[in-house]
């Protein structure tokens, strides 16, 4: 299957990644073999079988609704781009 | 004091030489750290090296010992892989996204291991985000095999590897998304298991696939990465796939005396597809030729079919990438890791940090996962993928019904020349045929040094077994090297202490 360049800038848009339209006849071909291979799939009957999400069969474990963490916002702030009283900064988003 | 060349030794034997007082732990460490210091400006397997750290713990190491306190891990050098957190110290992937990222806090597996006395030396170096069979996609530059330094070590574990097969480190965790700790242990000629999934727990372990990310020891011999993984192994409740399985000693089949034959009724299953075309002759010799071994130690074997293996591949290019743009979107340069310079607003900035912070692989697969799972797509491409990963699983239940273990090469080749399989993401992904299949069932699987080709460059074998096997795989390996010594073959030195 081919993805077209348009598609391929559509999904970096949704990925959240900026793509040089240079690299897009790059892209675009490995993309291209890499669902090529993937397409293989198609020949398999999976009629009636259950996916597979997991290794193991595990029910979500539940824990007791308690305070487990303390407070060391500080101290995983330490490696943020950008803070200021606790909180995140980024762009501003609301006019 | 004589220092043992870590390159020739085990920990089992270093830590009879630290018990006897034959050298002390920060003697072993400085001289480790005075070879990865010589190697590294040729193989690059270290991204970080921490010798103020390192001396510390040593030095505790050897207060512990000289107390009477510690265990036969205490004062043994061991590195992480670099997706492994460290608290205080620096945890990249590999990846210019985390190149000045400082864990604030330390992995289950990395706490488990400083429990048990070891020695941090540093962080290795790996494919960027374990994503690719080389370490080639390291932002920190290529990692050479020590055996041949034209050659790739292979991936992602591949520094890990590169540093026991060279004796940096007697012993290093790796981790194993679809053979990360399996083909980089064959390319560079030592030992790695990646245990049953949910065995090892992820917790502050940087995640690829999450249903299929494990971690692992990588060392000299089985008897070491025994010792390892016993004190890797183990629930926790902060990793919700974390197995409740009773704390195992791995150990234990090994350390029995030898019989004659210490693997009579041991059933190894062949499937025809490990043998077939598209493997190396030589690998296929080497592999045939340690089975001969495997048969005078009393085993067996039969044919078994696993007729759905090919498509492991395919499938895990659809479900690694998948669960990988899921994982991957928590690195947006708001909360940690790279921020782009200059953006206009905030979606510049997510883009922009995003397509500055990773590489050409990793972005590769991010778009690769996001079209898959995009409306419209996923029933054609995920679902479809996890339908066929029940097929392989359930295949290998059925050929387990008729054997023990399965067991094959590892990869289809020797290591390639560095730069041939970069500008062919198929070629290269096509080499973790064999080894996807135990990701994807969540089967424990190792490989094991078996030959050389005449150019030099290791062979490895592998052994899959049901799950929970462990202990019967290292002791098939153990017993194979109590016969063999491609495990105790070291490559030249390089770089000069």
């Amino acid at each position: 299957m081919a993805l077209s360049q348009n598609e391929i800038q559509r999904i970096a848009h949704l990925a959240r990644i900026e793509l040089d339209d240079a690299m897009l006849p790059h892209l675009q071909r490995q993309l291209g073999s890499i669902f090529g291979m993937i397409d293989t799939l198609s020949k398999v009957d999976t009629d009636g079988v259950t996916p597979m999400a997991h290794a193991q069969p595990l029910a979500l474990p539940l824990r007791d609704d308690e305070v487990t963490e303390p407070d060391r916002r500080d101290h995983y702030q330490q490696g943020a781009p950008a803070v200021q009283d606790g909180l995140y900064l980024v762009p501003k988003v609301i006019e | 004091m004589s220092l043992p060349n870590a390159a020739h030794t085990t920990v089992t034997e270093l830590a009879a030489g630290l018990a006897t007082k034959r050298f002390s732990a920060l003697e072993l460490t400085d001289g480790l750290l005075a070879k990865i210091a010589a190697a590294q400006p040729v193989l690059n397997a270290f991204v970080s090296v921490d010798p103020d750290g390192a001396r510390a713990a040593a030095k505790a190491a050897d207060a512990a010992r000289a107390k009477g306190e510690g265990g036969s891990l205490t004062g043994i050098p061991i590195a992480h892989k670099d997706l492994f957190m460290t608290e205080g110290l620096r945890t990249t992937c590999s990846s210019k996204m985390l190149e000045h990222f400082v864990a604030p806090y330390d992995a289950h597996v990395v706490t488990a291991l400083k429990q048990a006395g070891t020695v941090l030396l540093g962080k290795t170096a790996m494919d960027e985000f374990a994503m690719g069979s080389s370490t080639e996609t390291s932002f920190f530059g290529v990692v050479r095999n020590p055996w041949q330094p034209d050659f790739v070590p292979g991936g992602s574990s591949g520094g890990a590897a590169v540093a026991v097969a060279a004796g940096l480190v007697p012993a290093a965790t790796g981790s194993d998304t679809g053979g990360s700790i399996r083909q980089p242990s064959s390319f560079c000629g030592v030992t790695g298991i990646k245990p049953t999934y949910g065995i090892c727990s992820r917790h502050g372990m940087i995640a690829f696939a999450s249903s299929l990310d494990q971690a692992g020891p990588i060392a000299r011999s089985a008897e070491d990465c025994a010792l390892l993984l016993t004190a890797m192994a183990g629930h926790d409740a902060r990793d919700a796939t974390s197995l409740p399985h009773p704390k195992e000693d791995y150990r234990r089949e090994l350390v029995k005396p030898a019989a004659a034959k210490p693997l009579a009724g041991v059933r190894v299953g062949l499937p025809e597809i490990f043998f077939g075309d598209g493997v190396d002759a030589l690998v296929v010799a080497a592999v045939e030729a340690a089975l001969a071994e495997l048969r005078a130690l009393g085993a067996v074997t039969v044919p078994v079919a696993l007729p759905n293996i090919g498509y492991s591949v395919p499938i895990y290019y659809v479900l690694a990438p998948a669960e990988a743009s899921s994982n991957l979107s928590r690195l947006d340069g708001v909360r940690y890791g790279h921020r782009a310079a200059r953006y206009t607003d905030l979606l510049d900035m997510y883009k922009k940090s995003r397509a500055e912070g990773f590489g050409d692989e990793v972005k590769r697969r991010v778009l690769v996962g996001t079209y898959v799972l995009s409306h419209g797509y996923y029933d054609a491409y995920y679902l479809k993928a996890q339908k066929v990963r029940r097929l392989i699983a359930d295949d290998y239940q059925a050929a387990f019904a008729l054997c023990d273990v399965i067991l094959g090469p590892t990869v289809p080749t020797t290591a390639p020349r560095l730069g041939t399989q970069s500008q062919d993401p198929i070629k290269m992904y096509l080499n973790d045929i064999f080894t996807i299949g135990a990701n994807m069932a969540g089967l424990p699987a190792m490989s094991v040094p078996c030959g050389f080709a005449p150019n030099g460059l290791p062979i490895g074998l592998q052994l899959q077994g049901p799950y929970f096997s462990e202990a019967r795989l290292l002791n098939i390996a153990h017993r194979f090297q109590q016969v063999t010594d491609w495990h105790r073959r070291a490559p030249k030195e390089v770089g000069h202490a």
